[in-house]
C-alpha cells in the first residue's frame, strides 16, 4: 500500500463489456483510493460506471464484463486476480453492499432473523443458536423495533425504510471493513431517507467502516461524504473533499450538476441544464468525452484528452481549463457564489488554525 | 405569476373520496375527502410521500377511477357526468397525461410516430396523411426531437429521449390541462432540468396548466405555483410554492421540508431533522382546510386555527 491510512486502492482499472453490437469501455482508466473510516461518495449519470467500479470491487460483474487493466488492492492483495471461491469469502465479511432496492435484495421466502444471522454462519462458521442472538443485537442497532418478536417475521411484513434497515444489518452483522451503498435511499421517501441516512452514519462512528457511497443526489452527497469523485462516460473528472467539491469545482460537468439541481432558494423561467446526453461508449469521442457538452469547451477538448491537474494536495480535475495557458473562463454565476462561500470558508479555516498555533504555543 | 384574483378556476376537485375494496376488510381510503382548485394557467404541485394518494388523485382526476364520492369539476362540468361519446372524447382531448416511467409508458411494437399520432387518429385531427405526417413532425421539433426519430421505436431512445416523446403524444390532441406524475423521477439529474426547462416553455407557449405530482420537493417547488402536501390521503396543506417552503404552517410540512437534502455541505452538517408526529391526526376530531392568511390554507380543527394565525403571525414578524 502506498498509504498506510488508504484501505483500498484502484488503479488504472479498464473494464469493457462484449455485447452484441460491440466492445463498451464501461470504464476507462480509473483510480481512487478509500481510506479507513471515510464516506468517498461516486457521484454521476446512469451509465456513467459508478455501478460498474464498485461491482468490480465486490466481483460481482457480469460475465461478459472483461477486465482490461489496473489493480483494486485491498490489504495488500489484488482482488481483480482472485478466484470466485476466494471472492466469496471476502464478499460479506470484509466487503459488503447495501443495495438500492431495498424490495428486491432480500428473500421473500426466508425469514429475516436467519437473512442476518446467515453471514455469520458462513463466514464463521457460528453455531446457528449465537449467530442468531447476534441477528437479534444487530436488528436492534438498526433501530427495529420489537426485534424479539419481529425476527421471525418475512420481508413483505416490513415496510421499505425497515427493509433497507435489514439490508443494513445483512451488511454490517460481519463488522466489514468496507461497506458499499449503491443509491441505498434511491427507493425511499425523503422523510425514511433522511433516517436511513443517519442511521448509517451513527454506526459508520461506532464500527469505524470505510463507506463507498453512490449516488446522483448531490443532497445526499453533501451530507454524507468526506470526499467526492465525479464520474463521467467511464472516468472520474474531478475529485477532492466534500467542500472543494461543491463550493469549489473546477470541471464543467461538476459545473453543470451543481446548477441543474434546483434548491430551495431557485427561480426564474429556465434551469441551467447541461445541452445533449451522454456520449455512447461503444466508440468514445476522440479528445475530453464531455467536450460536445461542454460550452467552455477548448480546441484541444475534441483533439486531447485532458490529464489530472492538480487544484490543491486533495482536489484534482481533469479539465483543460486548469492548464496554464487555457483561456481565464468565467463560470456560471451560482458557481461564482459557491466560490465566493469557499474563500470565505479557507479565510476562517486558516485563521482559526492560526489560532489555535497560538494557543498551543502559549501553553508551552 | 398569476393573478389569482382574476384567474379563472379550469379544475374544481370537491371532497373527493377514493376508496379501494370498499366495504371489505381489506379496504383502503387512498384519497380521503380532499377539495382544491386548480386555476387556468397555473401548475399546481402535489406533494407526498408514497402512499399519500397522490398519483390516486391524478388518476382519479382524469377519470380512470369512479371517485366513491365528490365531485371533479373540469371547465364547469362534473366529470362523471359525461355520458355521451362525444362528450368524453372532448374531455379526454382537453385533459392529458404524462406518466412516470418512459420505459413502461410508451408500446415498444409501435413506431414513435404511430406513438405520437394516436390521438390524432382516434380524434380526426389531421386531414391526410401528409398532414398526419406534418403534424408529428411538428410535435417532434417542439418536444427537442427531430423528424428522423419518427419511424424508430422507442427501444432507440434514452430515458429522457422517451420522456419527451410521452410529452409530444400528450401534445398532440391540443390539450388545456396536462397531469404530469412524477414525470422526471426515472431521469437522471442533468436530464431532469432539460424536461422541466421543456415543460415550462410548453407553458408558456401554449398557456397549459399543469397538475405536477411528485415527491421531489426542491424540483416541485421550482416548477410549481402552488403546492399542495398530501398524507394519509388527505390534503393538510395549500399554499403557494414561496410560502409554503418559507413559512409552513402544518407540522407535517415542515417535517418534510427538513428531511430535504441541499446540495450544500454546511447546511448539511447543520441540519436538524424536525421529527412529525401523526397520532394528532387521529384523534377523531373533525378537520377541514382553513384560510389561516389569504390563500394559505391548513388542515385543522376549529380549536387549532388560533394555533395556526398565530404561527402565520409569528411568520410574518419574523420577515419584517
Amino acid at each position: 500500500m502506498e498509504n498506510s491510512k488508504n484501505i483500498l486502492e484502484v488503479r488504472n482499472l479498464k473494464i469493457n463489456f462484449n455485447t452484441y453490437a460491440g466492445k463498451v469501455q464501461a470504464i476507462r482508466d480509473v483510480s481512487f483510493d478509500l481510506q479507513k473510516g471515510e464516506t468517498l461518495a461516486i457521484v454521476g449519470e446512469s451509465g456513467s460506471g459508478k455501478s460498474v467500479t464498485t461491482r468490480s470491487i465486490m466481483g460481482l460483474n457480469a460475465p461478459n464484463a472483461d477486465i482490461a487493466g489496473g489493480t483494486i488492492m485491498f490489504k495488500d492483495q489484488d482482488l481483480l486476480k482472485k478466484t470466485r471461491k476466494q471472492m466469496d469469502e471476502i464478499r460479506g465479511r470484509d466487503i459488503a453492499e447495501i443495495f438500492q432496492d431495498p424490495m428486491t435484495s432480500l428473500d421473500p421466502t426466508m425469514k429475516i432473523g436467519k437473512q442476518i444471522a446467515e453471514p455469520l454462519v458462513i463466514h464463521k462458521g457460528m453455531k446457528r443458536e449465537k449467530a442468531m442472538a447476534q441477528a437479534l443485537e444487530m436488528m436492534k442497532l438498526v433501530g427495529i423495533e420489537n426485534a424479539e418478536k419481529r425476527i421471525n417475521d418475512y420481508p413483505h411484513q416490513f415496510s421499505g425504510g425497515m427493509r433497507q434497515r435489514i439490508v443494513i444489518a445483512i451488511a454490517l452483522v460481519n463488522y466489514p471493513e468496507i461497506l458499499i451503498a449503491d443509491e441505498p435511499t434511491t427507493a425511499l421517501d425523503v422523510t425514511i431517507q433522511a433516517q436511513i441516512l443517519d442511521l448509517m452514519k451513527e454506526l459508520q462512528t461506532k464500527t469505524n467502516t470505510s463507506i463507498i457511497f453512490i449516488t446522483h443526489d448531490l443532497g445526499v452527497v453533501a451530507g454524507m461524504a468526506d470526499r467526492v469523485a465525479v464520474m463521467y462516460a467511464g472516468k472520474i473528472v474531478e475529485y477532492g473533499t466534500v467542500d472543494e467539491i461543491f463550493y469549489n469545482p473546477k470541471h464543467p460537468y461538476t459545473w453543470g450538476l451543481l446548477n441543474s439541481m434546483p434548491t430551495m432558494d431557485t427561480s426564474g423561467t429556465e434551469l441551467p441544464s447541461i445541452p445533449g446526453t451522454p456520449p455512447d461508449l461503444l466508440n468514445p469521442p476522440k479528445g475530453d468525452a464531455f467536450a460536445a457538452r461542454n460550452k467552455y469547451a477548448l480546441k484541444i477538448d475534441t483533439e486531447q484528452e485532458p490529464p489530472f491537474f492538480k487544484v490543491s494536495d486533495t482536489h484534482y480535475a481533469a479539465t483543460w481549463l486548469l492548464d496554464p495557458h487555457a483561456p481565464k473562463v468565467t463560470p456560471p454565476d451560482q458557481i461564482i457564489e459557491r466560490q465566493k462561500h469557499f474563500a470565505k470558508l479557507t479565510h476562517e479555516t486558516i485563521h482559526s488554525n492560526r489560532g489555535k498555533h497560538i494557543e498551543e504555543e502559549e501553553q508551552l | 405569476m398569476i393573478d389569482y384574483s382574476k384567474a379563472k378556476k379550469v379544475l374544481e376537485v370537491e371532497h373527493l373520496k377514493q376508496y379501494f375494496n370498499v366495504g371489505k376488510a381489506d379496504e383502503v381510503r387512498a384519497v380521503d375527502d380532499i377539495t382544491f382548485d386548480v386555476y387556468q394557467g397555473e401548475t399546481f404541485g402535489l406533494v407526498g410521500e408514497s402512499g399519500s394518494g397522490k398519483t390516486t388523485t391524478g388518476r382519479a382526476i382524469i377519470h380512470l377511477y369512479e371517485p366513491t364520492s365528490g365531485k371533479i369539476i373540469f371547465k364547469g362540468e362534473d366529470v362523471s357526468k359525461l355520458r355521451s361519446k362525444a362528450q368524453k372524447q372532448r374531455f379526454r382531448r382537453d385533459m392529458q397525461m404524462i406518466f412516470q416511467d418512459p420505459y413502461a409508458s410508451l408500446n415498444p411494437r409501435m413506431k414513435v410516430k404511430d406513438i405520437v399520432a394516436e390521438g390524432i387518429d382516434i380524434n380526426h385531427l389531421a386531414k391526410n396523411d401528409a398532414d398526419r405526417t406534418k403534424q408529428v413532425e411538428d410535435l417532434l421539433e417542439t418536444v427537442g426531437l427531430n423528424k428522423d426519430h419518427s419511424s424508430r421505436y422507442p427501444h432507440e431512445f434514452s430515458g429522457g429521449q422517451r420522456q419527451r416523446i410521452g410529452i409530444a403524444r400528450a401534445l398532440a390532441v391540443q390539450p388545456e390541462f396536462i397531469i404530469a406524475d412524477e414525470p422526471i423521477s426515472a431521469l437522471d439529474v442533468s436530464i431532469q432540468a432539460q424536461v422541466v426547462n421543456l415543460l415550462k416553455r410548453l407553458q408558456r407557449e401554449r398557456d397549459l396548466t399543469y397538475l405536477f405530482i411528485a415527491h421531489d420537493l426542491s424540483m416541485v417547488k421550482y416548477i410549481s405555483d402552488r403546492i399542495g402536501v398530501m398524507h394519509y390521503g388527505r390534503m393538510l396543506e395549500i399554499a403557494s410554492s414561496d410560502e409554503i417552503y418559507a413559512h409552513p404552517l402544518h407540522d407535517y410540512t415542515a417535517s418534510l421540508l427538513s428531511a430535504v437534502p441541499v446540495p450544500d455541505p454546511e447546511y448539511e452538517r447543520a441540519r436538524q431533522q424536525i421529527p412529525y408526529d401523526p397520532s394528532r391526526e387521529f384523534d377523531g376530531k373533525p378537520r377541514q382546510l382553513v384560510e389561516i392568511v389569504p390563500h394559505h390554507w391548513v388542515r385543522a380543527s376549529e380549536d387549532e386555527i388560533p394555533m395556526y394565525k398565530k404561527r402565520a403571525q409569528e411568520h410574518s414578524r419574523l420577515v419584517k
